[in-house]
C-alpha cells in the first residue's frame, strides 16, 4: 500500500534541525533538517543557497564585500552554530528555568540578596527551551518540536497537526487521514494532547500559563480521547470556565 | 629477520601504546606483523564502517580494549538522521560469540540501545570501563544491567548522551560487593537520582577519582559525598544552589578543605554563584576547569573564582566571561594550554560575549595555549595575525564567527589573511575549523602552508573549485574534511579520486556536487562508500528525468575494506 511505502521511507524519528527563532510564532520554517515526501510544506533544509544576496557565491559575483545585503542571522540556519545539542539544550533550558524563576520573585516581590542583580541576562521577554518528543497513539514514530518555535498553545497544537495529519494536499500524512481540523486543545476531536512533566505527571496541554508549560513539559503525547480519562474530567471543567467568561 | 626471540620483541612492542605507532610497526615485516597483531591489546577503529567484527577478530584476537566511532561529525549538530547508522549491537555480539577478553569499550556517536548494554554486560567477566561519548538509544534500565552484573567495574563514563531517564534506581543496582569504582559520570542524566544508594556506593569505593554528579543532586548531598571521597580527583557538581548561612554550606566548605587532590572542576549545571567562594581555598591546586555548562556563573563571582585558579592547563567557559574577562585569564593562567568559549546566548545578541579582543589577549598572557575553540560575534584579520605571532605552537584552533559569512569587521575584508597567517606560523597545526566571509585565497593557504592538518571543517566558504582542490591537492595528511554550503562541486570532487583512501572520510552537504558525480565517483572508487543521504524522497531523484544534474543535500564518504553496510536505513542511498 501506498501509505506504508511513504512511512517505510526513512519516517522514523525524524528530527527537526536546530532552527531558533528571534520570536514566536515562525514555525517550521527555521530549521527542519528533513523536508520532502510525506512532509513536503512543512519546511526544507535552508542554505546559503536560500539566500541569494548573501552567501558564498557573492564573492565571486561581486567585487566589494562591504556589507552589500542584510546579514543574515545565525539562528535562521540548519545546524548553525556548531554546538552540540547536548549542550545547546541544556543551556536553553537554563534561560527557561531562571527567567520563569525571575518572573516568580517578581511577583512574590523577595529580594534574594544579589543574585537578582547578577542574573542580568534578557531573553528578550521570551523564555526559551528546546526541542521536545512528541509521540501519538497508533503511530510508530515519534517526531521532535521546537517550543521554542512557539509562543502560545494553538500555534503549537497547529505545528502538531500539521505534523502527524496534514501533508502536501493529495498526500498522506503519517496517519493515512486526510485534512481535517484536528482541534487537539478542545477536546471534540478523536485525540487529545497531553504532556509529561518533569514530576513525571502526564497532563492535559493547556491548563497552565504557557510559560509555566515550557518549563515544565519534559515531552508530549498525542492520546486518544477515550484513554485520557481522568485527564479529561479536569480539561472539561475548564472548558466550563472559559464558556462562561465573558467575550 | 629478528636478532631476538619473538617473547623479546613482543615485550619491546608493549611499550608502544598508541595505536599510529603500533600500525607503523606492523608495517616492517612479516614477522613484526604477526608479533604484533597477537599481542595488540587496545584496538582504535575511527569508522565502525570501515571494517566489520569479523575481521577485527581475525586480526587481533587478544584484544582487550576497543574503541568505535559511528556517526560523522555534523551529527552532533543535527545533520545526520537519528537512524542513519552507528549501532553497536553486533559488535558487542561478535565479540561476545568470540570469546574476546574485553576489559574497556569506549563509543563516540554510536547508537547503544539497552539489548547491548545488558548483552555486553552478561558476556564479558572482565569487563572493567564503560566509556559513551555523543551515544544514544538507550536508557537507565541498560545502565542497571551494567551497575548489577559487572562485578569489576572500575569506569562508568557517560559524556552528553542522550539517555531516556526512567527514574528507576540504577544505581541501586550496584551490588553491595562493588567496591572497585574509580569512575563515575552521570552528569548528562536528567531525571532523579536516588541519593542514598549514590552515597553509599561513594562509601564503599576508596579508588573513586572521578565523580560527575548530574542536577538532581543538591547541595548538602554533595558536602556528604566529598566527605566520603576527599581523594577525589575529577569532581563535577551537579547542582549549586543554597542559602550561604545554612550549615549544609558550612559542611561544604569543611568538606573542600580535605579535598586536597582535586584537580579538575566542572557542572554547576544550577548554580548560585555567591557561593562559589567555597571552592577558593582548593583552586591553586585545579588544573581543569570547566564552567561551559554553568550558566548562571558570571560577572565578578566567575572573575573571582578564576584569579584563585593560577595553575589552571585547560578552561571551558561560556561567552559571557566578556573580553575582560579573559583579560584576567590572560594575566592569572600561565599553564594554560586549551581554552574553549561556548556562546551562552543563543538568541538575539547577549549582554556581553567576546571579540577578538579577548581572543589576542589570551594568546599574548598564555605562552603554552596550543587549543582553542573560540565562538565570537567578530573578528579581524589583525588580530589574527598577532595571534599567529603569539601562538606559533597551535595543534587545534578552531574559530566561529557566529554570523555565517560575516567580514572582517573593521575592513570588510574576507578573512583569508587572518586564517592564512594562522597556518603560516603553526606549523604543528593539526585541526582547523574556519568561518566568516572566506574566499578561495584561504584555502590556497591552507593547501601550502597546513602540512600537518589533520581534520578541517568548511561552512559558508570559498568561490570556487578552485578552493576545495587546493585543500585536497595540498594537505598530504589530510583525515576528516568536513564541507558545508560551500560551492565546491563535482569537478572537485573528482579531480583526485585516489586521495580518498588516504583518509578516513569526506561529508559535503549543502554544496554544488551532483548526483551524477557522486554515482561516477563511486564507480571509479569500489573501494569507497559514497553515502546519499536523503531526506526527501527518494524516488523523486531518480524520476526526475534530470537526475544527473540534481545536486545531492548530503554526501558522506568513507574508506571501507568490507563494502557496502547491510544496516542502511531507507533513506541512505549507497552509491
Amino acid at each position: 500500500m501506498i501509505t506504508e511505502l511513504e512511512m517505510g521511507k526513512g519516517e522514523s524519528e525524524l528530527e527537526l534541525g536546530l532552527g531558533l527563532s528571534l520570536g514566536g510564532g515562525t514555525p517550521a520554517k527555521i530549521g527542519k533538517s528533513g523536508g520532502g515526501g510525506a512532509w513536503g510544506e512543512r519546511g526544507r533544509l535552508l542554505t546559503a543557497k536560500d539566500f541569494p544576496s548573501v552567501g558564498s557565491k557573492r564573492a565571486a559575483d561581486s567585487g566589494s564585500h562591504a556589507g552589500a545585503s542584510p546579514p543574515r542571522s545565525s539562528s535562521q540556519v540548519v545546524g548553525w552554530p556548531p554546538i552540540g545539542s547536548h549542550r545547546m539544550n541544556s543551556l536553553v533550558n537554563n534561560q527557561a528555568t531562571r527567567s520563569a524563576r525571575e518572573e516568580e520573585e517578581a511577583g512574590k516581590k523577595k529580594v534574594k540578596d544579589d543574585e537578582s542583580k547578577d542574573v542580568t541576562k534578557k531573553v528578550n521577554g521570551k523564555v526559551q527551551v528546546g526541542f521536545i518528543k512528541v509521540n501519538m497513539d497508533g503511530v510508530a514514530i515519534g517526531r521532535k518540536v521546537d517550543l521554542n518555535a512557539h509562543s502560545y498553545y494553538e500555534n503549537l497544537a497547529q505545528t502538531l497537526e500539521d505534523m502527524f495529519f496534514r501533508t502536501n494536499p493529495g498526500t498522506i500524512g503519517l496517519t493515512g487521514q486526510f485534512t481535517k481540523p484536528l482541534r487537539l486543545l478542545d477536546g471534540s476531536s478523536e485525540f487529545v494532547l497531553t504532556y509529561e512533566d518533569k514530576e513525571g505527571d502526564w497532563m492535559l496541554v493547556g491548563d497552565v500559563p504557557w510559560r509555566m508549560f515550557i518549563t515544565s513539559v519534559k515531552r508530549l503525547r498525542v492520546m486518544k480521547t477515550s484513554e485520557a480519562n481522568g485527564l479529561a474530567v479536569r480539561h472539561q471543567e475548564r472548558n466550563e470556565r472559559h464558556r462562561n467568561q465573558p467575550v | 629477520m629478528n636478532y631476538f626471540p619473538d617473547e623479546v620483541i613482543e615485550h619491546v612492542f608493549d611499550f608502544v601504546t598508541s595505536h599510529k605507532d603500533r600500525n607503523t610497526i606492523s608495517l616492517v615485516c612479516k614477522s613484526w606483523y604477526k608479533i604484533e597483531r597477537f599481542s595488540r591489546q587496545q584496538v582504535f577503529i575511527g569508522n565502525c564502517y570501515a571494517i566489520n567484527p569479523e575481521r577485527l577478530l581475525r586480526r587481533f584476537p587478544c584484544f582487550k580494549s576497543l574503541t568505535l566511532k559511528g556517526k560523522p561529525h555534523f551529527a552532533d549538530f543535527n545533520l545526520v538522521p537519528h537512524e542513519w547508522g552507528g549501532f553497536v549491537q553486533p559488535w558487542i555480539e561478535a565479540l561476545a560469540r568470540g570469546r574476546v577478553g574485553l576489559e574497556e569499550l569506549r563509543l563516540k556517536r554510536m547508537v547503544v540501545t539497552d539489548e547491548s548494554l545488558e548483552l555486553l554486560s552478561r558476556s564479558f567477566a572482565s569487563f572493567k570501563s564503560l566509556v559513551l561519548v555523543s551515544c544514544e538509544g538507550f536508557t537507565t534500565d541498560g545502565l542497571a544491567s551494567i551497575a548489577a552484573n559487572c562485578r569489576h567495574l572500575q569506569e562508568l563514563d557517560l559524556q552528553e548522551n542522550e539517555i531516556d531517564d526512567h527514574r528507576g534506581q540504577w544505581l541501586s543496582c550496584f551490588p553491595d560487593t562493588c567496591t572497585t569504582l574509580v569512575t563515575l559520570n552521570f552528569a548528562c542524566l536528567e531525571g532523579e537520582t536516588n541519593l542514598v544508594a549514590l552515597e553509599r556506593l561513594v562509601a564503599r569505593s576508596p579508588n573513586l577519582k572521578s565523580l560527575k554528579l548530574n542536577r538532581a543532586v543538591p547541595l548538602d548531598a554533595l558536602a556528604r559525598l566529598m566527605l566520603c571521597a576527599p581523594q577525589i580527583v575529577d569532581l563535577g557538581v551537579g547542582s549549586y544552589e543554597n542559602d550561604p548561612d545554612s550549615e549544609s554550606y558550612l559542611k561544604l566548605k569543611a568538606a573542600i578543605k580535605k579535598c586536597t587532590s582535586l584537580r579538575s572542576l566542572s557542572g554547576f549545571l544550577e548554580a548560585a554563584p555567591h557561593c562559589l567562594s567555597a571552592f577558593h581555598p582548593i583552586c591553586h591546586n585545579l588544573t581543569s576547569l570547566n564552567l561551559s555548562y554553568a550558566a548562571e556563573i558570571h560577572g565578578s563571582h566567575l572573575i573571582k573564582l578564576i584569579q584563585h585558579c593560577k595553575n589552571l592547563q585547560r578552561l571551558w567557559i561560556l561567552d559571557s566571561i566578556g573580553d575582560n574577562g579573559l583579560e584576567v585569564v590572560a594575566s592569572t593562567c600561565k599553564e594554560l594550554q586549551e581554552l574553549r568559549v561556548f556562546p551562552c546566548d543563543l538568541v538575539g545578541v547577549g549582554d556581553t560575549t567576546v571579540t577578538e579582543e579577548g581572543l589576542v589577549a589570551i594568546s599574548a598572557g598564555c605562552p603554552k595555549l596550543h587549543s582553542i575553540l573560540y565562538f565570537c560575534n567578530q573578528m579581524t584579520n589583525a588580530a589574527l595575525i598577532i595571534v599567529a605571532k603569539n601562538c606559533p605552537n597551535f595543534i587545534r584552533f578552531r574559530l566561529c564567527i557566529l554570523e555565517p559569512n560575516k567580514p572582517d569587521h573593521e575592513t570588510s575584508q574576507p578573512l583569508d589573511e587572518g586564517f592564512g597567517a594562522i597556518v603560516k606560523a603553526c606549523k604543528s597545526l593539526r585541526r582547523l575549523s574556519v568561518s566568516g566571509l572566506l574566499t578561495d585565497q584561504v584555502f590556497y593557504y591552507i593547501g601550502m602552508y597546513a602540512n600537518q592538518l589533520e581534520m578541517l571543517s568548511i561552512a559558508f566558504a570559498g568561490d570556487t573549485d578552485k578552493g576545495m582542490l587546493s585543500v585536497l591537492n595540498g594537505c598530504k595528511k589530510m583525515r576528516k574534511l568536513e564541507i558545508r554550503d560551500s560551492p565546491f562541486g563535482d569537478k572537485a570532487l573528482l579531480a583526485d579520486v585516489n586521495k580518498y583512501e588516504t583518509m578516513r572520510s569526506l561529508w559535503m552537504s549543502s554544496c554544488e556536487v551532483t548526483l551524477s558525480g557522486c554515482k561516477r565517483l563511486a564507480q571509479k572508487a569500489p573501494w569507497l562508500n559514497v553515502e546519499i543521504i536523503n531526506e526527501n524522497d527518494n524516488n523523486r531523484m531518480e524520476q526526475n528525468g534530470h537526475e544527473g544534474r540534481q545536486k545531492v543535500d548530503k554526501m558522506y564518504l568513507y574508506r571501507t575494506v568490507v563494502g557496502t553496510r547491510m544496516d542502511v536505513p531507507p533513506f541512505v542511498w549507497i552509491l
